[in-house]
């Protein structure tokens, strides 16, 4: 096997986990950053529309490598899409697959499920509610509670702040309610 | 004799900045609120710096796509107690963080420029609990957190955009009625 099939393969936890945990002594090392993606949607915000809106007035253009962070990560991902794929669909929990083929979702070749997350589904309910009332609750939600995954997940944890794990314990919850219980109404509309 | 001097007294310079801005920086509360406001850098860098944080970036948007992190079926297991998959990324990235820091404090390790790294704590607010619930639900209905949009979009999920422009306007709406918002 070559080393570029070995790296096709999709990469088990152990090995993704701990590569996630050593972004933050990396960023802070190479110049005292800390780690956290949501606040690159606020930059945007601060140098697309502050508008008269105090919280985007500040000085965004000191936050810029954080705009540099999540453009190398938009980079990355196109990279591993072009160069990286993994030539198999992805292999889910039976269970998983099996409840999905009730609301029409049976290809597995693409990271989102394609008869969902499309141009022309875009303008359907399920659709509409998934794609935009889904990322307007991570951007309002994230900056509602201060940071994502990365800042209080994986950095707030990291430095043992309590208020970070409240949070973290909250996106689960929250996390837990839609998939469990809202999500099988808005994938059967 | 006398360059020695003068490193030394560099050096001072940068420590005693740095513990400036720390000590004058009042505005804490409001910059707690975004992850990436404190604990910056006080030195002044070229643009052209920024490209090794995109390097970093790059890295870690290959990751996420070769570990399936940005996979809306991955996040689906994870929320139907069906896979340890996320569970076991995000719990060792945890442990390798905390390990780190804990070793960045004992060693009082410094960036490669010299400056020190200091920690600021978060302060509880409300807004933690209703924006993270409010973050959850989206997280488990989008397959994505902020990151893996980014991922997303890259790994040809064209479609994904539309998800991103209406992340940055949550985010826009939360910054106009963050007064009304408890918290």
């Amino acid at each position: 096997m070559s080393l570029i099939d070995f790296i096709k393969q999709p990469w088990p936890w152990y090995v993704a986990g701990p590569l996630i945990g050593l972004t933050v002594p990396t960023l802070l090392i190479i110049g005292n950053k800390t780690f956290g993606i949501s606040s690159s949607l606020r930059h945007i915000c601060a140098a697309c529309l502050p508008g008269k809106i105090p919280f985007f007035n500040y000085d965004w253009k000191k936050e810029v490598w954080n705009l540099f962070f999540v453009g190398g990560i938009l980079l990355g991902g196109f990279i591993a899409f072009l160069f990286l794929q993994n030539p198999e669909p992805m292999i889910v929990n039976p269970n998983l697959s099996s409840e999905l083929a009730t609301y029409g979702i049976t290809n597995y070749d693409s990271l989102v499920p394609t008869e969902v997350f499309n141009w022309s589904s875009l303008f359907t309910l399920r659709g509409f509610i998934m794609m935009v009332v889904g990322g307007f609750l991570v951007g309002f939600g994230t900056r509602y509670a201060g940071g994502c995954t990365s800042g209080h997940a994986i950095m707030g944890l990291s430095t043992l702040q309590w208020p970070s794990l409240v949070a973290t314990i909250s996106f689960m919850v929250g996390g837990f309610i839609m998939a469990n219980l809202l999500l099988p109404f808005i994938l059967k509309l | 004799m006398e360059q020695h001097k003068n490193i030394a007294e560099d050096e001072l310079v940068v420590e005693q900045k740095h513990h400036e801005f720390l000590t004058e920086n009042t505005d804490f509360e409001m910059r707690s609120l975004d992850a990436t406001c404190f604990n910056e850098s006080e030195l002044q860098h070229p643009w052209w710096h920024n490209f090794k944080y995109a390097f970093v970036g790059l890295l870690f948007g290959i990751l996420f796509v070769k570990a399936e992190v940005v996979s809306w079926f991955r996040i689906q297991e994870m929320f139907r107690l069906q896979s340890f998959h996320m569970y076991g990324i995000i719990g060792s990235a945890v442990v390798v963080g905390i390990i780190s820091v804990w070793l960045i404090k004992k060693f009082k390790i410094k960036t490669i420029y010299g400056e020190p790294i200091e920690f600021v704590d978060k302060k509880f607010n409300k807004g933690q609990i209703y924006g993270g619930l409010l973050f959850g639900l989206g997280w488990a209905v989008t397959g994505a957190c902020p990151g893996p949009l980014f991922a997303q979009i890259g790994s040809g999920a064209t479609v994904i955009t539309v998800t991103l422009l209406s992340a940055i306007a949550g985010t826009w709406v939360y910054g106009k009625f963050r007064e009304q918002l408890p918290h």
